[in-house]
């Protein structure tokens, strides 16, 4: 298999990108290193930089002030990248779609490996997203061959 | 002429181009001179929204203002619309919404704590504090079905009840809750390192306070006794015992103390409405279908300070106007008192100390004040802070009795 | 008390004072000439000892208006300020060098309402985009998004 991708799906590191939030998403995922789910036990943690992430994960809808810039940010990841909608408002943009502040959900910026529905949605979730979504990311490279 | 002193180089990842700034930092050496604030990263437009819908579904908008104190908006909000019908809800109703607003204020300062400690450099407090938190989410996903996000609030009352037997468990949970809570206050008390992070740092006075109209623990802190739960009373406020928490010198350590010691005030209250709501049983609803012309004012002391909502309606049952203002757009300001004047190492810790969005103090550029080059970032002031402490641990090792992490 | 601090209006402004509704103890509503709002609002801060809670600005059919909303904490009651200017051109004086705290909403009522606060230190956007389109009023009962400030949802 693809020593990248083999890489790639042990001990991921996680760049949080925070584009338009109410917060409860970016506090969940902060939630998921504390005791109770603890993820750095799985050797997933957040790392400070976006060139050592091997996934991104998003929360908040994109508005007029930020849609580009993080389509730059997230351009700088190195690939390859997973990016991750977290939440509602960057799966959907949820109830501020009618803004005029022109909200647009993450996947009208950036191609999304993911999406983690909820509002916010539970570190579980999260936690188990993440973990089907290298499953499948591994399923498709072993058919592959 | 001033010399600049890159002490961490900005990494291959450059904010400037990407990420909207919150806050940029303007430093000599390492002395902060100037701080500039942009908002609207974060600006989704919601009072223009709320006017699109109506009374009732209001309150599932702006619940997500923030959700950290996602209930206080709410609260605001359906409490404005009984105030333009003129209309009293039961007092079963006004229990279970004091009960959910304590219990807010309990995870708030709780989650504030652990970032205070995350920014500080003790991550063990950031653990133990968010470790303690869990248990408040459970109940909030017992009594209401989430653990964030509650949709509790509705115009004339609450939209669930409690049982008696959930009661029970809310009672065990806070018990639980008072001797880390007392912990928590014993370490900010005795500990030494985290003393000289704190005290006589980021202060802000009284005259301050008052001149820009801060508020919540910001303000008490400086000595400003002001708190919407004693001067406007509302909900149950008034037929339960509890003391404001106020300090006289505005510093970190203020903030650290009035917040904790506001969490055993918490308890009480909603101990208290638990004990109500065993008897008080006269309906939860009362059941609103007309809002008249006219208009109204909601306030809630939310855990960062005052929320107020103001609605104005037309008789139809969509508003006419609704605005919202949260405490922070009050208390932010205060950051360019509180911060000029400290060194760069205590820039994360003073932003943090007013209780503003998380994201907020990650969207941080520090630019040398002469020649306007960015020297760090928010993560980068992370990093500083940490250090400080670290350093300052080694002074103090010798006086320590027990180390802390 | 309620009767002490309307009086004290009156006495002191006059025929500043339009119309006081006391809609209940605790909220007060006070029209006022917007050409005296600066001292009055002052008075209310200074001499009354209020706190500036927030100011809201709406746009209404005979007029924009704008609420300054005043906390007498003490004696647990709300003065609301209100004035009414011109439809077209909504201007008044800034009262920022006088209740430092309302710097920021004016800033905001400028940006989305477009009303002229005069002799503000600082009438940079608060919240839009430095690129929002000049005289594009969000906030404006007939504000339509049009061009690349449609969201294309309507």
């Amino acid at each position: 298999m693809n020593l990248k991708l083999k890489a790639l799906t042990k001990s991921l590191w996680v760049f949080h990108l925070a584009a338009s939030p109410c917060n409860n998403c970016d506090i969940e995922i902060l939630d998921a290193l504390t005791p109770r789910f603890d993820l750095e036990r799985f050797g997933i943690q957040l790392v400070g930089s976006i060139r050592h992430a091997d996934a991104i994960l998003v929360t908040g809808s994109m508005n007029r002030k930020s849609s580009e810039r993080l389509k730059r940010v997230i351009g700088q990841a190195p690939k390859p990248c997973f990016v991750i909608a977290v939440g509602n408002c960057s799966c959907s943009t949820e109830m501020f779609g009618k803004s005029y502040n022109e909200t647009k959900p993450l996947d009208s910026v950036v191609p999304v490996d993911a999406y983690i529905v909820g509002c916010p949605p539970k570190p579980e979730a999260m936690i188990q997203a993440v973990a089907a979504l290298v499953e499948a990311k591994l399923a498709a490279a072993r058919k592959q061959g | 002429m001033a010399r600049s002193k890159t002490i961490i180089p900005i990494g291959p990842y450059h904010p400037l181009q990407e990420e909207p700034e919150f806050f940029k930092l303007h430093v000599e050496g390492e002395r902060v001179v100037e701080l500039e604030i942009e908002l609207g990263y974060n600006h989704r437009g919601i009072e223009k929204l709320a006017e699109d819908l109506s009374y009732d579904q209001v309150p599932f908008l702006v619940e997500r203002i923030c959700g950290i104190c996602s209930s206080s908006h709410p609260f605001a909000g359906v409490m404005a619309t009984e105030d333009v019908a003129g209309v009293e809800i039961p007092e079963r109703a006004k229990y279970i919404r004091t009960f959910i607003g304590e219990l807010e204020r309990i995870h708030s300062h709780l989650l504030w704590l652990g970032l205070a400690g995350h920014f500080l450099g003790y991550n063990t407090v950031w653990m133990w504090a968010w470790k303690y938190r869990e248990p408040v989410l459970d109940l909030f996903e017992l009594l209401t079905g989430n653990r964030n996000h509650y949709g509790m609030m509705k115009p004339g009352g609450v939209r669930r009840d409690f049982a008696d037997e959930d009661l029970a468990q809310a009672v065990k949970v806070l018990d639980s809750l008072v001797k880390p809570t007392m912990m928590f206050r014993d370490v900010a008390l005795s500990d030494p390192v985290l003393q000289a992070r704190t005290k006589h740092i980021g202060v802000l006075s009284k005259q301050d306070c008052i001149e820009l109209g801060a508020l919540g623990p910001t303000a008490r802190a400086s000595g400003v006794p002001i708190d919407v739960r004693k001067d406007h009373p509302y909900a149950a406020y008034d037929r339960v015992d509890f003391d404001i928490v106020t300090a006289t010198n505005g510093d970190i350590f203020d903030k650290v103390v009035v917040r904790v010691l506001e969490i055993l005030e918490s308890i009480k209250i909603c101990k208290q409405c638990c004990q109500k709501l065993l008897t008080v049983k006269d309906g939860i609803d009362a059941n609103l279908t007309d809002i008249p012309p006219g208009e109204g004012v909601g306030t809630h002391e939310a855990p960062r300070g005052e929320v107020i909502h103001y609605i104005r309606s037309d008789g139809t049952n969509r508003p006419v106007r609704y605005k919202i203002r949260a405490p922070s757009f009050m208390n932010v300001p205060t950051n360019k008192r509180a911060v000029v004047g400290y060194t760069v190492s205590d820039a994360t810790i003073t932003l943090a100390a007013i209780d503003p969005c998380y994201c907020c103090t990650e969207r941080t550029v520090v630019f040398d004040a002469a020649t306007g080059k960015a020297l760090m970032t928010g993560k980068d002031l992370l990093a500083l802070s940490h250090e400080k402490t670290r350093n300052l641990r080694e002074k103090y090792s010798s006086r320590m009795d027990k180390i802390w992490i | 008390m309620a009767d002490e601090v309307i009086q004290g209006f009156r006495e002191r402004f006059g025929s500043a004072i339009l119309e006081v509704h006391e809609k209940s103890p605790r909220r007060t509503f006070i029209a006022v000439d917007p050409k005296r709002l600066p001292d009055i609002a002052e008075y209310c801060y200074k001499e009354l000892g209020c706190r500036f809670s927030i100011a809201t600005g709406t746009h209404l059919t005979g007029g924009v208006e704008i609420l300054y909303h005043f906390a007498l904490d003490r004696a647990h009651r709300f003065l609301n300020l209100r004035v009414v200017l011109d439809l077209e051109k909504p201007s008044i004086e800034s009262i920022a060098a006088r209740v430092p705290a309302a710097e920021w909403v004016e800033r905001e009522m400028h940006e989305l309402l477009g009303i002229e606060f005069k002799h503000h230190p600082d009438m940079r956007h608060l919240l839009l985009a430095d690129d929002w389109p000049d005289g594009s009023y969000p906030l404006r009962r007939d504000w339509k998004a049009g061009g690349d400030g449609d969201n294309g949802k309507k």
